[in-house]
């Protein structure tokens, strides 16, 4: 065992044992390795790849077990324009979704109907499902997504995740 | 392409004079089918590009909708368009084209969901962009941009309450431009509708 890790953790004095709250230590599961699920829908969904490859790599976050099912992941990212005929197969596969679950909307579409105010397309994703943080951009940056991403672990890092455990 | 050639073989064609000088066509509704057949087997336009309808405005009480059929020869590199305008406002009908061009199907069933203009003789003339219950033909010119309410598409089956298809709100954007001549510049400026 290294000077570094000493400082942290002292075996001899602390017994193996490790004290901290239920909750930070949940919320510590969680923020560092969710499960995003791309739900790609127009022009974001290309920055949502260029998120998941080589250069931006989401991979250094601990967010790179991207899952196509909605029963395998916790985290949907809304990448694109919604619109109604769409619309309602977003709403059943966020039902689908195990909890705990986040929503990302990424990009200005996802998050207001974006440019278009039109017969077609539903204003604002959180017409139909709860979002946890917006992302701005037209599209938006990888960067900016990434940003989302960390707010996402910080917002789920406040949360009081027992309550749930044994509220009856 | 032969101009002359094609007009002595249908006489009922009227020339009509476009600016970047494609062969361009005024065509009876009857005599659609029988035109184009004609230039596919006669005059090597092997593919129909494109559809596009035309909606000459609300106040009009006939004559008002319409269609360009826009053909393509790869032999000979080179465009021509047919333009037909069905007579009777309140029900547009075309025959379908399906029969001579295949690839005139979806570009058909666009025509009729955003138009609704019908083809007869269609193999399967339903909706394509928008959901098979929805009421209204949104590219007409008397509707609104913002949308009308409607009933959700069936995607939404058991979940009824969660939202609603209503009209986009309008303020600060789009912006529209007014079509009439205006004498200023600052009322010919796209504003938002509010």
């Amino acid at each position: 065992m290294d000077d570094f890790t000493q400082q942290g953790f002292d075996a001899k004095n602390e017994q193996g044992f490790v004290y901290t709250k239920l909750d930070a230590a949940i919320n510590w599961v969680r923020a560092n390795s969710i499960w995003p699920q791309p739900m790609g829908l127009a022009c974001c969904a290309i920055e949502l790849m260029a998120v998941g490859g080589s250069r931006f790599d989401i991979a250094r976050f601990g967010m790179e077990v991207m899952r196509f099912s909605p029963r395998q992941s916790d985290c949907m990212i809304v990448a694109g324009t919604v619109s109604y005929k769409m619309a309602g197969s977003i709403k059943r596969i966020y039902d689908q979704m195990a909890s705990p679950k986040w929503v990302i909307a990424m990009g200005a579409c996802a998050s207001s109907g974006g440019m278009f105010r039109t017969y077609s397309t539903l204003q604002g994703v959180d017409k139909i499902i709860p979002v946890d943080v917006y992302v701005a951009g037209c599209p938006t940056r990888p960067e900016a997504l990434l940003d989302a991403m960390v707010s996402l672990q910080k917002k789920i890092g406040q949360e009081r995740s027992t309550k749930a455990l044994f509220s009856k | 392409m032969e101009i002359e050639k094609f007009v002595s073989e249908l006489p009922a064609l009227k020339i009509r004079k476009t600016a970047d000088g494609i062969a361009s066509f005024d065509c009876s509704v009857e005599d659609l089918v029988l035109a184009s057949t004609i230039l596919r087997d006669k005059f090597n336009f092997e593919s129909l590009n494109n559809i596009s309808a035309l909606d000459f405005g609300e106040e009009l009480t006939e004559n008002r909708y319409g269609a360009v059929y826009h053909f393509y020869s790869h032999a000979n590199k080179e465009y021509a368009s047919l333009r037909v305008v069905c007579q009777s406002v309140k029900e547009p009908k075309i025959p379908s084209l399906c029969p001579v061009y295949k690839g005139a199907d979806w570009l058909e069933r666009e025509c009729f969901d955003m138009m609704g203009i019908v083809f007869e003789g269609h193999p399967r003339l339903a909706r394509i962009l928008m959901w098979d219950n929805y009421p209204y033909y949104p590219l007409r010119k008397d509707f609104p941009l913002a949308g009308k309410e409607a009933p959700l598409p069936p995607s939404f089956e058991g979940n009824e309450n969660a939202t609603k298809v209503e009209p986009a709100p309008e303020e600060g954007g789009p912006f529209h431009a007014p079509s009439s001549s205006t004498e200023f510049c600052a009322q010919r400026e796209p504003r938002s509708a509010e």
